[in-house]
C-alpha cells in the first residue's frame, strides 16, 4: 500500500504540476533579441558582427583551450536549451563532444536542418580531406581539415551564411544583419588587402606548426608548412619525429614555429632552439591573445606577427 | 583538381601579363635598383587578387544558390550515412593473490581469473531515426572462465528528441540513471573493476531493465534535471530486486513474485543539478532512489537511496583534454525488506523477517597530468549491519586501487591497477591488473 500511494505522488503529481507550471509560461513573446550559441569563439565573434545589438551570443568554448576535446558540461546542456541558434563549425570538430550535449538540450529550434542550425563546414572548400581512412596516420578528420576559419575568404561565405539564418529566425531584424554583412564584407576587403599586401613578401616561405591547423592560412597566404610537431594529428610528439622535424627545417631553412596556447610550448621551444628557430604565440580564437576580441584584431595580430618574424628570419 | 583559389590565382597572373608587368611575383630576389617598381607592382596585384577573390567570390555564390559547389565535403559522417556504428574491445591480465579471483572481483566486467580475461567487447549502434527518435543499441559478446562466449542486448532504447515543455522520453533496455557510475558503459570507467558498493546494491552487471524514463530539464538559471525511471522489477539485472540472484542478499528460498500493479515495478527518481563556480571548474550533484518489490516476500521491498558527488577542474589552455583534476564519489544506503522464509542452503530452517541494512562509498581521484596520462586513486567501503546469515555479498569490504592509464591515443589505451583489498576475518588480497581496450569506428561523444 506504502508504494501505491508514493507512486501517485511521485509519478502523477509531478508530471500534473509540470504541465500545469509549463503551460501557464507556454508561449514566450517573441524575443527582442535573439539568443546565439556558438561552439567555439571565433563563430561567436562573427556572429556579434553580423548580429550586432539584435542577438546575444555565447561560445561554448573557451578561446584557449583546444575546440576538439571540450568538456560536455551540464551548463552547456542550458546554454543549448535555451539557444535559437547554434553556429557549429562542423567537418567533425565537436564530434566528441557536441552530440551528448544536443541530446539533453532537446531543443527543437536548434535541430538539424532548423534554421537555427547553422553549420559553417557547409559551402567551404575543404583542405585534407582524405581518400581513405587510416587512423594509423591519426587522427585524421574523415570531412577534411576543421580549421578553415583563419582563412578570410571562408569567414566571407561563413558570415553570408550567419546573415541568411539570422534572417530567417528573426525576419523583423533582417535588414540589419543584410546592412551588418555589408559592413563588415566592406571591412574584411580593405583588411584582406593589407593582410595579402604584408604577407606578399613571403611567399613560399616555410613555417613549421604543432597541430595540423594553419593548412588554410598557409594556402591563403602562399607559405609552405614543411612538418608539424605533433607526428600525426592527435599524436603526440615523440623524440625521433622531433629529430626528423629538426632536420627538415635546418635543410629547408623553416625558422619559424607556430605554436597554439593549449599546445605544449616547451617542445616547440626545444625545437627552436636547434634550430635557430622563433616560437610564435599564435591563436585561431579571438580573444585568446589580449587584444584580439575580433576577428580583424586577431588576424591583424596573426598577420603581423607572422610578417615580422619571417622578415627577421629571412 | 582545380580549384577556385588555384584558378583565382591563375587569372590574376594572367591578368598582370596583359596589363604588362613583367616583375616577377616572388619578391625575395629583387635587385635593389627596382625595389621601388616592386613594391609598386605588389601593392597593385594585392589589390587586383583581391578584386578577383571577390568577382570569384560573388559568382561562387551565385553558382551556390543554383547547386552546392562541387569541392564542397559531403556533410554526412564519411564512415556511415545513416547510423554510426562502433566496437569496442576491452581486455584484462593480471595476477591476484587470492587465487578464486570471483570472489574479490565481483564485477561482470572485472577481471575474471589469474591471466587473461575478455570480460567485455561492445557493438555500438546510434543514429537519428526519424525527426521525432534517436536511437541507441549496444550489443555486449564476453568470455567467461571456461572461454565461452555470451551475448547480451545490454541496453537498446530510444530517446524523444522534440517533446514539448523540457521533457524528454527514453523507452527501451537501459542503465538505470542512478547516481555517477550505473548509467556508464565498462569503457568510459576509470578503474578496471566495478566499485564495491555498486556490485553490492546492484549486481554484477549494474542496475538496468526494461523500462521508461521522463526526463525534465527545470527552466531555472543553472542546470538541474528531474528524471523518473519506471521499469521492469525482475530479471537478472535488478539485483537488490525480483531478480533470482537477490536471495544471495538474505539467504532465503525467493518465492514466485509476479506483477499485478504499478507498485510491483521499479521506480528510481533522480535529482541532479551543476554549477560552474569558476570558468575552469565544474561541480555536478545529484540524488538518486530506486524502490520496489524485492522476491523475499508478497510484500517485501527494496529501498535504495544514493547521493553523488562531481568536482572537475581543468586548465583553461586544455590541451587535448589535459591537465585536469576530477573528484568523484558516490554513498549508498539499502533498506531490504526480508520476509519470514526458508533458507537456501538449509531448507530445513526457517529465516525470520527482519529489515537488512547496507551501506557503502567510493571515492576516486583523477590527476591527468599530461596529455593523455591519468593517475588515479580509488578508495572504497561496503558493509552491512550484522545477521545471522552473512552471505559474502554482505560482509564488510574495503579496498585501494592506484592505477595509472596511458593513451597512446583517443582510440586506446593500456591502465595498471593495483587493489588493496581487505575482507575482515578473511584477509588482505593483492592484486595487480593490466588493461588494455581499442576502439574502431566512430568516435564515441562522451558525456560529462
Ligand atoms: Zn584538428
Amino acid at each position: 500500500m506504502k508504494i501505491i500511494s508514493f507512486l501517485h505522488l511521485s509519478v502523477l503529481a509531478p508530471i500534473a504540476a509540470w504541465s500545469l507550471a509549463t503551460s501557464a509560461s507556454r508561449v514566450p513573446p517573441p524575443a527582442a533579441v535573439i539568443h546565439v550559441v556558438a561552439t567555439t569563439p571565433d563563430l561567436a565573434a562573427l556572429a556579434r558582427e553580423i548580429g550586432g545589438d539584435a542577438v546575444e551570443v555565447k561560445a561554448l568554448a573557451k578561446a584557449t583551450e583546444d575546440p576538439h576535446f571540450v568538456d560536455a558540461k551540464p551548463s552547456h546542456i542550458v546554454t543549448l536549451n535555451r539557444a535559437d541558434v547554434l553556429i557549429e563549425g562542423g567537418a567533425d570538430l565537436e564530434i566528441g563532444w557536441l552530440p551528448p550535449l544536443l541530446e539533453s538540450a532537446r531543443n527543437d529550434r536548434i535541430a538539424t536542418g532548423a534554421p537555427g542550425r547553422i553549420v559553417a563546414s557547409q559551402g567551404i572548400r575543404m583542405l585534407d580531406v582524405p581518400s581513405t581512412l587510416d587512423r594509423a596516420r591519426g587522427d585524421v578528420h574523415a570531412l577534411g581539415n576543421p580549421h578553415f576559419l583563419i582563412d578570410p575568404i571562408n569567414v566571407r561565405t561563413i558570415a553570408a551564411t550567419i546573415a541568411e539564418h539570422f534572417a530567417l529566425v528573426n525576419p523583423k531584424s533582417a535588414d540589419l544583419f543584410r546592412a551588418n554583412l555589408k559592413k563588415f564584407d566592406a571591412t574584411l576587403d580593405v583588411h584582406l588587402a593589407t593582410w595579402l599586401k604584408q604577407m606578399a613578401p613571403f611567399k613560399g616561405a616555410k613555417i613549421v606548426t604543432y597541430h595540423k591547423d594553419f593548412v588554410y592560412l598557409a594556402e591563403r597566404f602562399n607559405l609552405e608548412v614543411v612538418e608539424t610537431l605533433e607526428a600525426k594529428p592527435g599524436i603526440a610528439p615523440s623524440p625521433a619525429h622531433l629529430a626528423q622535424v629538426i632536420s627538415t627545417m635546418k635543410a629547408q631553412n623553416a625558422r619559424v614555429i607556430l605554436v597554439q596556447p593549449y599546445q605544449n610550448r616547451k617542445t616547440a621551444e626545444t625545437v627552436a632552439r636547434q634550430t635557430d628557430a622563433t616560437v610564435l604565440d599564435m591563436a585561431q580564437q579571438p580573444g585568446a591573445i589580449d587584444g584580439t576580441g575580433t576577428y580583424f584584431q586577431l588576424m591583424d595580430y596573426i598577420v603581423t606577427l607572422l610578417s615580422t618574424a619571417l622578415q627577421e628570419k629571412k | 583538381m582545380d580549384t577556385p583559389f588555384r584558378m583565382v590565382r591563375a587569372t590574376a597572373a594572367a591578368a598582370i601579363t596583359l596589363a604588362g608587368w613583367s616583375a616577377p611575383i616572388a619578391a625575395q630576389q629583387v635587385p635593389d635598383s627596382s625595389v621601388r617598381r616592386t613594391q609598386r607592382t605588389l601593392d597593385s596585384l594585392a589589390t587586383a587578387m583581391q578584386a578577383l577573390q571577390a568577382r570569384m567570390d560573388s559568382l561562387t555564390r551565385a553558382g551556390a544558390q543554383a547547386a552546392p559547389p562541387p569541392t564542397t565535403a559531403p556533410q554526412a559522417r564519411a564512415s556511415g550515412s545513416y547510423m554510426n556504428m562502433s566496437f569496442d574491445g576491452l581486455g584484462d591480465m593480471g595476477w591476484s593473490s587470492l587465487r578464486n579471483v570471483r570472489s574479490i572481483e565481483r564485477g561482470d566486467h572485472d577481471p575474471k581469473v589469474r591471466g587473461f580475461s575478455i570480460p567485455n567487447a561492445e557493438i555500438a549502434l546510434d543514429g537519428v531515426i526519424d525527426p521525432y527518435f534517436k536511437g541507441f543499441s549496444n550489443i555486449v559478446l564476453k568470455l567467461d572462465e571456461n572461454g565461452e562466449t555470451g551475448i547480451e542486448l545490454e541496453e537498446m532504447y530510444f530517446v524523444t528528441t522534440s517533446l514539448p515543455h523540457n521533457l524528454q522520453i527514453k523507452a527501451g533496455q537501459f542503465f538505470t540513471e542512478f547516481g555517477r557510475q550505473n548509467p556508464q558503459h565498462p569503457h568510459a570507467w576509470s578503474f578496471v573493476d566495478q566499485p564495491l558498493v555498486l556490485n553490492r546494491m546492484f549486481g554484477a552487471e549494474g542496475l538496468r531493465s526494461q523500462g521508461a524514463r521522463l526526463s525534465w530539464l527545470a527552466p531555472t538559471p543553472f542546470y538541474a534535471e528531474a528524471m523518473l525511471t519506471v521499469a521492469n522489477s525482475a530479471g537478472g539485472t535488478t539485483h537488490s530486486f525480483r531478480s533470482e540472484a537477490s536471495s544471495e542478499i538474505h539467504g532465503g528460498v525467493p518465492i514466485d513474485r509476479g506483477v499485478d500493479g504499478m507498485r510491483d515495478l521499479l521506480i528510481a527518481p533522480r535529482l541532479a543539478a551543476s554549477f560552474d563556480p569558476t570558468e575552469t571548474q565544474t561541480v555536478l550533484v545529484g540524488v538518486s532512489g530506486a524502490l520496489g518489490p524485492n522476491n523475499s516476500g508478497p510484500r517485501a521491498n527494496t529501498r535504495i537511496a544514493g547521493a553523488d558527488v562531481y568536482w572537475k577542474w581543468k586548465s583553461a589552455r586544455a590541451s587535448q583534454g589535459f591537465p585536469f583534476v576530477s573528484l568523484q564519489t558516490e554513498a549508498l544506503v539499502r533498506t531490504y525488506d526480508a520476509a519470514l522464509r526458508t533458507s537456501v542452503d538449509d531448507p530445513g530452517t526457517a529465516l525470520p523477517g527482519k529489515t537488512l541494512r547496507d551501506k557503502g562509498v567510493y571515492a576516486q581521484l583523477l590527476w591527468g597530468i599530461k596529455p593523455l596520462l591519468v593517475v588515479g586513486l580509488r578508495g572504497d567501503v561496503a558493509s552491512g549491519d550484522e545477521d545471522a546469515f552473512a552471505p559474502p555479498l554482505r560482509v564488510d569490504k574495503y579496498r585501494v586501487s592506484p592505477n595509472v592509464t596511458w593513451y597512446p591515443s583517443e582510440y586506446s589505451k593500456l591502465r595498471l591497477q593495483y587493489n588493496y583489498g581487505k575482507r575482515p576475518g578473511l584477509g588482505v588480497d593483492h592484486s595487480v591488473w593490466v588493461q588494455y581496450e581499442f576502439l574502431l569506428g566512430a568516435h564515441s561523444a562522451h558525456k560529462f
